[in-house]
């Protein structure tokens, strides 16, 4: 045999057990299939089937420009939340891992508290410190500056989703990084690399997982945000979720808004298939240790 | 492997180095010279400066005071990664997102050495080692033994002049790390580089070394190869970390020519003494002592009573602990044609005056050994 090609270590199959890890999630899948699986069948179903059968939905949200320019829009702020997650994230969620138990319970403090605040009363928050006349602007014409306009602007909403979508990046990102070895970095070093060689090519390549990890969660759950784009934003911040809002809520449109909900959950598998390839070979390579 | 020149090696020198936490002193004034393509083991127990001392001349620790040359020139606040020097972990430290010629290659792509040079050099260093055929594997594909050679590897194929390795083989059974101690040793010979080489473990010390400083509480005992530490220990605590030992403590008198110690009543005497004041306390290799049936008559050799302990059969000979009248052990090992004894045996303890070492007590000899 030769020695240069790699094996896979085999793992021993026992077959009779199968079933049972299996036996052991029924109730969660009953649970899926329940609150998931059905309430997702009928919003297909009723995206074909309203007012009478066809794709008639479709071909409306397909023929309405600003249908498509919302759809745009909404991933573009996504991408943006997420960008800013993963910047802010990064150093943070390191500097978990850098410190001592107690200043790391702080530190988680910090995540987990606004979880546990009522995400309006959050949104309103930034309400006040965003609007024109809020504590931001206050503060730059106090020291002479112009004030900057960020209620009802793509960037106040960017803000507000990053702020209450920061903690799904934080946390998978410190797990991947309190599994890295510090001491790689000490031998990089002792094979000359500069600290900041060390970080791009031993840290960072190890830290991608949690950094993949935490892009999905947080692009994921913007996509879907309603609440913040609605208050923070304003007409030319309008994002998926109101639209479908108001074709549902407002103009009673069950099968408009049905398919507007497709159509996004459609979107987001494609782009995740088309990212799956790049993470998973990423992903073999760091989780081998 | 092409034969490479003599002492092509780096020279190091520790000039009264001391690494201060706090109060505790890691390192008290710590000198050394190591030679050129010498094998330095830093031998000691653990918390005794030597892994301190290995850290402080790769650069990851700055000393608090003292000069440290490398090659003749000073290296004091020169970062790790502009020392060239290579270093192998106990824990390996292999790249786990990068395969096992990746990992070697590391330091040649950041020296700027590519293409066919880097992929020759790679070769070299895994053949060097035996690990040629794993190039593509990752390291979490390997045994630790495989393991520690990749690391190796990636130590010495930037051809440093030096080489640290830390307590290396610790995490490896007993069968690997006798047989990779022997290729430690060839590759040592076959690349003429320095190496200095941290272990807690006396007999790969002994298997490894032209010399070894033995450490304990942050400075050094004693300096010398092998056969000096075992046969002449200039204390009580090289005498009892190298090697096995018996150490007869009591009541000492000291007169012209000889030193007697009385233990439990019996008067022991050996013709040498104790250079300067100090109480002497004997120390004695088990191969020095012998066993006699107790009252057996064995004039001219000192003699104490004692009980056999246990008896352990060795193959080559036997070995015996016996438990003195003073509740102190005494290890003994006889040859194989000698009388064998069981234990519970009452016996006598025999050795020759002249084949003592008579050491100055120490109540630092005394800490746990790890």
């Amino acid at each position: 045999m030769s020695a240069l090609e790699p094996t896979t270590p085999s793992v021993p199959k026992r077959a009779g057990w199968a079933w049972r890890p299996f036996a052991l999630t029924l109730p969660a899948l009953l649970l899926l299939v329940a609150v998931i699986g059905y309430p997702l069948f009928t919003i297909v179903l009723r995206s074909l089937s309203e007012p009478q059968w066809g794709a008639q939905n479709y071909v409306w949200f397909f023929g309405t420009p600003v249908n498509l320019t919302v759809l745009q829009r909404t991933f573009v702020i996504s991408a943006w939340v997420t960008l800013v997650c993963v910047v802010c994230a990064y150093p943070y969620a390191y500097l978990m891992t850098a410190v001592g138990p107690r200043v790391r319970l702080a530190l988680v403090l910090c995540v987990l508290i606004p979880f546990w605040v009522s995400g309006v009363v959050r949104t309103l928050s930034w309400v006040i410190l965003l609007q024109d006349s809020g504590v931001i602007n206050s503060v730059l014409r106090s020291v002479g500056l112009d004030g900057v306009r960020l209620i009802r602007t793509q960037t106040g909403v960017v803000i507000g989703m990053a702020q209450v979508l920061l903690p799904f990046m934080i946390l998978p990102l410190y797990s991947v990084m309190r599994g890295i070895d510090l001491r790689l970095m000490r031998a990089a070093q002792s094979l000359g690399a500069r600290p900041f060689r060390a970080f791009f090519t031993v840290y960072l390549p190890l830290s991608l997982p949690g950094v993949y990890a935490g892009a999905i969660i947080v692009f994921i759950l913007a996509l879907g945000f309603y609440i913040t784009p609605a208050l923070l934003g304003g007409p030319r911040s309008t994002m998926l979720s109101t639209l479908v809002q108001t074709q549902v809520l407002s103009l009673l449109q069950w099968g408009r808004g049905g398919a507007m909900g497709v159509v996004l959950l459609v979107t987001t598998f494609v782009l995740l298939a088309l990212a799956a390839p790049v993470m998973r070979s990423r992903h073999r390579e760091a989780g081998r240790r | 492997m092409n034969p490479r020149p003599e002492n092509r090696g780096a020279a190091i020198d520790l000039d009264t180095v001391s690494k201060d936490y706090g109060s505790f002193k890691a390192l008290d004034a710590v000198s050394l010279h190591i030679k050129p393509g010498e094998f330095m083991t830093l031998l000691g127990p653990s918390g005794s400066g030597k892994t301190t001392t290995l850290n402080v001349i790769a650069g990851f620790t700055d000393a608090t005071s003292g000069k440290l040359l490398v090659g003749g020139k000073s290296v004091v606040g020169v970062p790790a990664h502009k020392r060239n020097i290579g270093v192998v972990f106990q824990h390996y430290a292999l790249f786990p997102h990068m395969t096992v010629g990746r990992n070697v290659a590391y330091p040649l792509a950041l020296r700027g050495v590519t293409g066919a040079e880097r992929e020759r050099r790679v070769r070299q260093a895994l053949d060097m080692v035996k690990m040629a055929d794993f190039a593509h594997r990752y390291p979490s594909e390997l045994s630790g033994g495989q393991q520690q050679r990749v690391a190796l590897a990636r130590a010495i194929v930037f051809d440093p002049p030096l080489l640290l390795m830390d307590e290396p083989l610790g995490a490896l059974d007993k069968k690997l790390r006798e047989w990779l101690q022997l290729e430690i040793k060839r590759i040592h010979r076959e690349l003429g580089t320095t190496f200095v080489y941290v272990t807690h473990d006396q007999e790969e010390a002994l298997v490894l070394s032209d010399r070894i400083a033995v450490f304990n509480r942050g400075s050094i005992e004693q300096i010398g190869t092998g056969r000096e530490l075992y046969d002449e220990p200039a204390t009580l605590f090289v005498g009892k970390f190298i090697g096995d030992s018996t150490v007869l403590r009591g009541q000492a008198a000291t007169s012209a020519g000889e030193t007697a110690i009385v233990i439990s009543g019996q008067t022991v005497v050996t013709d040498k003494r104790l250079a300067d004041g100090g109480s002497p306390v004997m120390l004695l290799r088990p191969e020095k002592l012998a066993l006699a049936p107790r009252g057996a008559a064995d004039a001219g050799r000192n003699r104490l009573a004692g009980r056999v302990g246990e008896a352990i059969y060795l193959g080559s000979g036997s070995k015996y602990e016996v438990v003195l009248a003073d509740g102190s052990k005494a290890i003994v090992r006889s040859a194989l044609e000698a009388q064998s004894f069981a234990i519970g045996d009452e016996v006598d303890v025999l050795f020759a005056g002249r084949d003592v070492k008579l050491l100055a007590d120490d109540d630092k000899a005394d800490l746990t050994l790890t």
